[in-house]
């Protein structure tokens, strides 16, 4: 089995999921220049966060249009994983892989703070280790992660239970108090229709050791390893 | 043959603006008092095309793949040569 992370640019949590999946999950990670595109098969690519580009024009309208992403749609169309993180989730967007876009939060302003988190969607190879409904504490850091679709694709991310987090109350309610940067739906993890691609804007690989205060978002990563063991690794 | 297009780029009706706001919050703050601003960016981009339609279209390709979202903007073309 083995992850890569890609490194584009401006990313600057590369190293973080890197450390992550290698030191806390124990499982292999290479960490990929985009410029090599994916030299060899992966079980799972990782598009960690950062500002890519400078979020020049959009966050992640730019790197999602070099030619690695071309490599890692053919990954994900052979059924791999593709794990988008903060403005790996926006490049996922920018790059129609999940439908919407995350754009700048509603009150224009960078908010780097521990959020609370409701798991909607058990049934996917990011979040098979949480209990349906399970509250969980992960840490957001971003300026543009206000989630935006038409209400059409909202319907059908509902109906097609493709919502994997939104952001909610530590009673798991979901308020617009608890809502930091007034997505749509309060809406922060996003499946595509085969559920082999997650975008979401909190950070797991920030919340995956207890001495940084939360290891909550580690079962994400444990998650995808336990899918891989199940359906065989490439 | 060269051409010039000024592509303006904004978002779509009823879309919020957070900068729209902030900005409008500080011009009343000044004694400008708005309820209505609008921000749109432009790009001016030099490029050859064969003619004038086909500079558009050019120009249309930019916007749709790399300088407009779909889902949240809409844009407006001008080709001079």
């Amino acid at each position: 089995m083995r992850f890569a992370v890609i490194q584009f640019g401006g990313s600057n949590c590369d190293r973080d999921a890197h450390y992550a999946l290698s030191e806390i999950c124990g499982v292999d990670t290479d960490l990929l220049w985009y410029k090599e595109g994916l030299p060899r098969a992966y079980d799972a690519v990782i598009i960690p966060g950062g500002f890519s580009y400078g979020d020049y024009l959009r966050a992640g309208a730019i790197a999602a249009r070099t030619p690695a992403m071309k490599d890692i749609i053919a990954h994900a169309a052979r059924g791999g994983l593709v794990l988008g993180i903060c403005n790996g989730a926006q490049i996922l967007a920018e790059s129609g892989l999940v439908p919407g876009v995350f754009t700048i939060n509603a009150y224009p302003a960078f908010i780097c703070r521990e959020v609370y988190l409701r798991v909607d969607q058990t049934a996917s190879p990011f979040t098979s280790l949480y209990r349906p409904g399970e509250v969980i504490r992960i840490p957001i850091a971003h300026k543009e992660g206000r989630y935006v679709a038409p209400g059409t694709v909202i319907r059908e991310l509902e109906g097609e239970g493709r919502i994997a987090f939104r952001f909610c109350s530590p009673e798991g309610d979901l308020t617009p108090e608890s809502n930091p940067n007034g997505a749509m739906g309060s809406i922060t993890g996003v499946l595509n229709r085969e559920k082999n691609i997650l975008a979401m804007m909190p950070h797991p690989e920030r919340a995956s050791e207890l001495i940084l205060g939360s290891e909550d978002g580690k079962k994400v990563f444990l998650s995808m390893i336990a899918h891989i063991e199940r359906s065989g690794s490439t | 043959m060269i051409f010039l297009a000024k592509i303006t780029i904004g978002l779509k009706e009823g879309m919020l603006n957070p900068e729209a706001m902030a900005i409008s919050h500080a011009l009343g703050n000044l004694g400008f008092p708005t309820d209505d601003i609008r921000t749109e960016r432009v790009f001016l981009i030099r490029f050859d095309a064969a003619d004038h339609r086909d500079a558009e279209e050019k120009a249309r390709g930019m916007c749709e793949r790399l300088l407009a979202n779909p889902v949240i903007h809409h844009y407006e073309i001008e080709v001079h040569r």
